[in-house]
């Protein structure tokens, strides 16, 4: 059978363990079966020790308690929440609130969840940092949980700056002082970060170019034709 | 051929009438009685399955069903199946086809009982069990078979939404229900619908098309070798089948998903039956919408939009008419809200735009103000074209009874409002935007009366909310303004609007070299 399977991706460093391929394999054979339930929630347990993550897997669990609530397990939800949180800035935290029951959403730890959702998705990243500072007990749970926020704070930024100033990175990602130096030296070193000073006020951080922070790059899709379209004038090139 | 048909003839209609059936309005259903045009029905529909005639099932299917059901069947069932059986050597698989016909009339007529909804669930599990084993050897009109898929979804739906009101239940029919509780049972109905994309093996069969090995939308999907059309077809059907109850049940990263081998970009065995291809859209598009991908729910609704409003003058006679105006009103509505959230007109044909304004269009404008009453509008203009959520799990029994029938669409709901929040300031953003070329960052912060910090956080979700990542780390823009910030200094990019003379010119070439070809055979005679 030739079904697609999703392998687990890596969450920052890690590498995918011996029994994620069968659980990967009981959700793509076999998605709506309720006895994989136990699998799947030793899965997200996985996911969490060993810094993996599978949309699809917690996807499918989440819908085996949407038909069997009394399954649910609030631990485990609530894992599968921070790992969605970790993704961004993929939609996977909406697409896992939209399974879950709103009386469960009202209740903790999930409205402080949806809270720190709230600050990733409209950019509050210093609300975002106090607030998890806060929480710390729902978080902390998760390894990697900090750098993988870090790194979608760099992302929305490189989606927006060509030059960032020092204060505003050193708010996005919750690091300063000497911790931000150090930072921003590897960063210089391996992804091509530049630094620079700013107008009498401070150092800027020149993030790389991409089509986004520099629409030129632009690739202009108006003028390229798909190869498909090309092949219907053939007969009449040849 | 159909002159041949006895109920074709209006005259036989009063005679039958008249010696059976003197007072139809009063005189009790009595599923035994057979009258002569369904005998005749029935006896021409078995013959053209086993002839493989599907032009003749066809026309059946589609006029004579109609129009038998509206002559005889307008508020009573159609007569039993036992009573029909003897008429057809009592076929097994004819009377399942039969059965489903009898249960989706009664359920578009009238209103099922619990009972009559069990039953119509156990004939679909004979059904698809038949299919599934393989020994179905017909060639049935993809009409009919997408009927069958949708119904199937429709009929689950209906039941999630009937048992979900439990306040006002019988003893008895809670006594029906947890006897029957197998009934409609949300893992059946997807394990069938996933056992039919399987076995059909569609998706191997769509991959092997791709490279030339295999011949299935250039067929529509029928068999002309001899073989039956039913597996494959309802296999690939079902996998909108499936698309649609993810979406039902707000699953719509799955439902995406389970479509993925049908290529929407192109038309296929999905656009051959006009409501397949208006549910097939319909539940993409709004998916997308969901997933905040709206440059895809654009521009497919306004595609669609643009068929269904060129059409639909063909379909007014169809017994889809209705459902189709319906889900054409009710795409427009779910295009005002992506256009409201993601302002790229260009993105839609005029013929749709004019449309849109004529319908929406005041809407539209209030829904750019992000006040209460813009809630109020997204909130009526979603909660008029979302898909009927359910919520799929049995009540608890032991619990006092309560409807839990509105939980689901108030969940989406609610999310969805929650999401139109988040983008609230954007669009007060994208209008000062709109007239700089260059802007600091102080000044539009005193513009927009907020502090430094909030602008650049505003300016950050603009981005994010308009940039979609895929699983594999692609980023897609759904932006319709470009801008970058330079320190203190944001720089806005004008979007060019680069006409498409790649295309143009590729239609003239092919155009010309026909005239050529054409002016070569004129020549040679």
């Amino acid at each position: 059978m030739a079904r697609e399977r999703e392998n687990p991706k890596p969450q920052q460093q890690q590498s995918p363990s011996s029994i994620s391929y069968t659980v990967e394999e009981l959700v793509a054979v076999n998605p709506y079966n309720p006895d994989i339930l136990p699998d799947l929630e030793n899965y997200v347990n996985e996911q969490v020790s060993s810094q993996t993550y599978s949309l699809n897997a917690n996807l499918c669990l989440l819908r085996l308690y949407q038909f069997e609530p009394e399954r649910m397990s609030t631990q485990i939800v609530s894992r599968i929440l921070v790992k969605a949180l970790m993704a961004m800035p993929a939609p996977d935290f909406s697409l896992c609130l939209f399974l879950i029951p709103e009386r469960v959403q009202m209740e903790e730890p999930f409205k402080t969840l949806i809270v720190l959702s709230h600050y990733l998705e409209t950019t509050r990243f210093r609300q975002f940092w106090d607030e998890a500072a806060k929480n710390r007990s729902v978080v902390e749970v998760v390894p990697g949980f900090e750098q993988a926020i870090q790194a979608y704070a760099i992302h929305v930024l490189s989606l927006t700056y060509q030059k960032v100033p020092r204060p505003v990175l050193a708010e996005a990602i919750n690091v300063e002082g000497l911790s931000l130096d150090k930072f921003l030296e590897h960063q210089v070193t391996n992804c091509g970060w530049v630094l620079e000073k700013s107008q009498g006020r401070g150092q800027l951080v020149v993030l790389p170019r991409n089509e986004f922070n520099q629409p030129e790059l632009k690739k202009s899709s108006a003028d390229s034709i798909p190869l498909e379209h090309i092949t219907r004038i053939f007969p009449v090139l040849g | 051929m159909a002159a041949s048909y006895d109920y074709e003839d209006p005259s036989h209609y009063d005679t039958d009438s008249i010696t059976h059936r003197p007072q139809q309005d009063q005189q009790p259903y009595d599923p035994t009685f057979v009258p002569d045009s369904v005998k005749t029905f029935v006896v021409h529909l078995y013959r053209h399955i086993r002839e493989k005639n599907v032009y003749e099932i066809h026309q059946m299917y589609e006029g004579s069903f109609q129009k038998l059901s509206d002559r005889l069947f307008k508020d009573t069932p159609w007569p039993s199946v036992e009573a029909v059986a003897p008429y057809v050597d009592h076929d097994h698989v004819f009377c399942l086809l039969y059965k489903e016909m009898w249960f989706r009339h009664l359920y578009a007529r009238l209103s099922p009982t619990p009972k009559q909804r069990i039953d119509s669930w156990d004939n679909y599990c004979s059904l698809f069990q038949v299919v599934l084993h393989g020994v179905v050897n017909m060639q049935l009109p993809n009409q009919w078979l997408w009927d069958m898929v949708d119904e199937f979804v429709y009929q689950f739906q209906s039941f999630c939404q009937y048992r979900a009101k439990m306040k006002n239940k019988s003893e008895q029919e809670i006594a029906l229900l947890r006897q029957y509780d197998q009934a409609w049972n949300v893992y059946g109905v997807l394990n069938f619908l996933q056992a039919l994309v399987e076995k059909s093996m569609i998706s191997q069969i769509l991959e092997q098309e791709k490279e030339g090995l295999e011949q299935f939308t250039a067929t529509d999907g029928y068999d002309y070798n001899g073989g039956s059309n039913v597996l494959k077809v309802l296999g690939y059907f079902s996998m909108v089948g499936l698309l649609r109850v993810h979406c039902l049940l707000g699953d719509y990263h799955t439902g995406l998903k389970c479509l993925k081998p049908i290529d929407i970009s192109q038309s296929g065995v999905y656009t051959s039956v006009i409501g397949s291809h208006i549910t097939t859209i319909y539940h993409y598009g709004f998916a997308n919408l969901m997933l905040r991908r709206y440059v895809e729910a654009i521009r497919e609704f306004s595609k669609i939009l643009l068929y269904i409003f060129k059409t639909k003058q063909y379909h007014q006679k169809s017994p889809q008419y209705e459902q189709i105006l319906k889900k054409n009103e009710q795409m427009y509505a779910l295009l005002a809200i992506s256009l409201s959230l993601c302002p790229q007109v260009k993105l839609v044909t005029e013929d749709v735009n004019t449309q849109l304004r004529e319908k929406y269009g005041d809407k539209m404008i209030k829904m750019q103000r992000y006040d209460d009453e813009a809630y109020a509008l997204y909130d009526e203009l979603f909660s008029y074209a979302c898909p009927k959520f359910i919520t799929p799990s049995a009540p608890v029994y032991e619990e006092p009874l309560v409807n839990y029938n509105q939980d689901a669409y108030r969940l989406q709901l609610k999310l969805f409002l929650y999401e139109v929040k988040q983008q609230q300031l954007l669009s007060g953003v994208r209008t000062f935007l709109k007239l700089y070329s260059t802007i600091s960052i102080g000044k539009l912060a005193s513009y927009m009366e907020v502090d430094e910090p909030t602008v650049r956080s505003i300016l950050m979700t603009y981005k994010h909310k308009t940039h979609v990542v895929d699983g594999d780390g692609k980023v897609t823009s759904n932006a319709d303004i470009d801008f970058y910030i330079n320190d203190d200094t944001i720089h806005v990019v004008e979007s060019k609007t680069t006409k498409r003379y790649g295309d143009y010119f590729m239609r003239q070439i092919i155009k010309l070299e026909e005239i050529i070809s054409d002016m070569d055979r004129v020549k040679l005679d």
